[in-house]
């Protein structure tokens, strides 16, 4: 069984021209857990993992996998695996030519490419040029090459993207199952909710620089539970609010009212006869602590002022998962 | 197996693997045969009688002193065909950046020197691959069609033979310079207008202008087209001379050395340029 190995980035930072892509970013990636890389696009998670896969040149610090920098490694496909998000694909290859050229390269014997097409679903398609696949096919060949060499270190950029319901489940058992085995799984992805159920840690990124880190469940921490409640009148309900000592914003939907108890809302209501329209916890999970941990950086003002609390910031309707079954996410549940 | 010719392995199986270099093979091997072959019935029949040179237009004058003209027809192999391997230098090439292909690439090996010098032995291997395709269009329908027409076609000759072999060097050489060009310009379009354009515009078009003073035509011997065919050894280009002799070309081993600067030079370049830069 391959042993996971410690990916380590000490005081990386990217300028490309004038931008600084990713700056004086640190921190260490443990073996035996699934660690989310998480971030909007264009936070540098892209260009972090390129560092520290050789692939780019920091402009100072370095990052290393077991101690040793990728482009030093003796057998780099044997230590890590890597699937970044570009399609890195010959069309007019198929698809067992294309894992077949870089077993070849990486001396690795030719039965594991058969072995990896079988792993990742694809040993019916395996003879089809790769122009000819679905992005969800892409994907998983992507992942086949990342098992080429049996890796202890798996770093996945934006594996999900693109991937059907049954693609996203199995993916999910897959990244369990490898950090079970006790491989290092670093997943990158810029929606929480993508990998919220199977990520054991969190690395947060926003413009460059590390916001956050710990594990899923400290994220819970950083959200403070809010109830929305809204009249018909306001401005009265306001006023109660006002004389009860409950702190509160407006926002689209009503106020915004900084208890954590929904009933004492009501219950300041209903002693000032104030009609109540609207009573509910604020649907705050995860999702909405990482966007807030995002925002915070990205715009330099505290999340608490963003009043929009039911939509998704991103516009994208993944905020809200069905199969939700995440353990942690209890305070998010609406009333 | 050494590090090295793993990375030589792998370059082979990425040129076998696709479509390109045999459907390049087979339009260089049409082109060549029907020129060849052609050019090759033209002038073995004026030279045989066949073909009175009055309806070849000649104006009555006879054959032009064509020198030997089997060498001049199995010359075409290099002479018309070297764009075929520069083609499938620079896609080999362009086309790792084109499809980001480069990313697999480093990863499995990330010795990026060695990544390019095993491609270019293997493009060095393949362009010697395409001269013997090549030779086969230009010798084997050449000779037949010159032999039909009663001409001896000197394949018993040792000058054949070694012009033969130098093609297959030149040719392999052409691919070489493919490679350096494709990572000096990884823009494959750009790449596949700038092999088009000069091979067959702009190098013909200074080759011919150079030759009318003496100074111009020195420095022309030194264009890697005519360094091709200085290394050949006979060329239609040498023969269509304005001068009407072939000015003072360079010797076929300086023709080689000539053709190898291009190679490393642009290679090397590109190395700088392109190749050790950040993969995005």
């Amino acid at each position: 069984m391959p042993v996971g190995a410690i990916i380590e980035f000490s005081h990386v930072t990217k300028r490309f021209g004038g931008v600084t892509a990713v700056n004086d970013l640190s921190f260490s990636v443990e073996p035996g857990r699934v660690t989310g890389f998480l971030g909007p696009n264009g936070a540098g998670k892209t260009t972090t993992l390129r560092v520290l896969l050789g692939l780019v040149t920091p402009t100072s610090g370095m990052a290393t996998i077991g101690g040793i920098r990728y482009r030093s490694l003796p057998q780099p496909l044997r230590t890590v695996g890597a699937a970044l998000e570009a399609a890195s694909f010959h069309p007019g290859r198929t698809a067992r030519n294309h894992l077949a050229v870089y077993a070849i390269a990486a001396g690795l014997p030719r039965a594991r490419v058969d072995e990896v097409l079988h792993t990742v679903g694809l040993d019916a398609h395996g003879d089809q040029r790769v122009g000819g696949y679905s992005l969800g096919m892409r994907q998983r060949l992507g992942l086949a090459f990342t098992l080429l060499g049996d890796p202890g270190v798996l770093v996945l950029d934006e594996p999900i993207n693109g991937l059907d319901p049954e693609g996203i489940k199995w993916i999910r058992g897959f990244l369990r199952a490898m950090a079970d085995e006790g491989r290092t799984v670093l997943v990158s992805s810029h929606l929480l909710s993508e990998v919220q159920q199977s990520v054991d840690d969190v690395i947060i990124i926003a413009q460059g620089e590390l916001v956050h880190r710990g594990p899923l469940s400290s994220l819970e921490t950083q959200i403070a539970p809010r109830i929305i409640v809204d009249s018909p009148d306001r401005a009265a309900l306001a006023a109660a609010l006002g004389r009860a000592g409950i702190e509160f914003t407006t926002g689209r939907t009503g106020l915004l009212a900084a208890a954590p108890d929904p009933a004492l809302i009501g219950h300041i209501a209903f002693t000032a006869g104030v009609e109540v329209s609207a009573l509910h916890r604020q649907k705050k999970g995860l999702e909405d602590a990482f966007l807030a941990l995002v925002n915070d950086n990205a715009h330099g003002h505290p999340h608490d002022e963003h009043p929009n609390d039911e939509q998704p910031h991103d516009g994208k309707p993944h905020g809200s998962n069905p199969n939700d079954t995440e353990p942690h996410g209890t305070g998010g549940e609406p009333a | 197996m050494t590090p090295f010719l793993r990375a030589i392995r792998a370059e082979f199986a990425k040129t076998l693997t696709t479509r390109m270099w045999w459907v390049l093979a087979a339009v260089m091997f049409g082109y060549i045969a029907l020129l060849a072959g052609g050019l090759a019935a033209l002038f073995a029949g004026i030279e045989s009688g066949a073909i009175s040179p009055d309806a070849a237009g000649t104006g009555g004058q006879g054959a032009p002193p064509l020198g030997s003209l089997p060498p001049l027809v199995y010359s075409f192999a290099s002479s018309v065909g070297y764009v075929f391997p520069v083609l499938l230098g620079a896609l080999s090439t362009t086309g790792e950046f084109r499809h980001q292909t480069l990313t697999p690439t480093f990863l499995a090996n990330p010795r990026r020197g060695q990544v390019l010098g095993a491609k270019t032995v293997t493009l060095f291997l393949a362009g010697a691959g395409f001269g013997v395709v090549a030779l086969l269009a230009s010798v084997g329908v050449g000779a037949l069609v010159i032999g039909a027409f009663g001409v001896d076609p000197l394949l018993g000759d040792s000058g054949t033979w070694a012009l033969i072999g130098r093609t297959v060097l030149a040719m392999a050489m052409w691919a070489g310079v493919g490679v350096g060009l494709g990572v000096l310009v990884p823009s494959q379009v750009a790449a596949v207008v700038i092999v088009l354009a000069f091979t067959q515009f702009v190098e013909p078009l200074l080759r011919f202008a150079s030759m009318f003073t003496e100074v111009t035509a020195g420095i022309g011997n030194y264009l890697p087209g005519a360094a091709s065919d200085a290394l050949v050894g006979a060329s239609f280009f040498t023969i269509a001379s304005p001068t009407g002799t072939s000015t003072a070309m360079l010797e076929w081993w300086q023709g080689g050395l000539v053709l190898l600067a291009y190679a490393v030079a642009a290679t090397v370049g590109g190395y700088f340029v392109s190749w050790k830069r950040d993969v995005t």
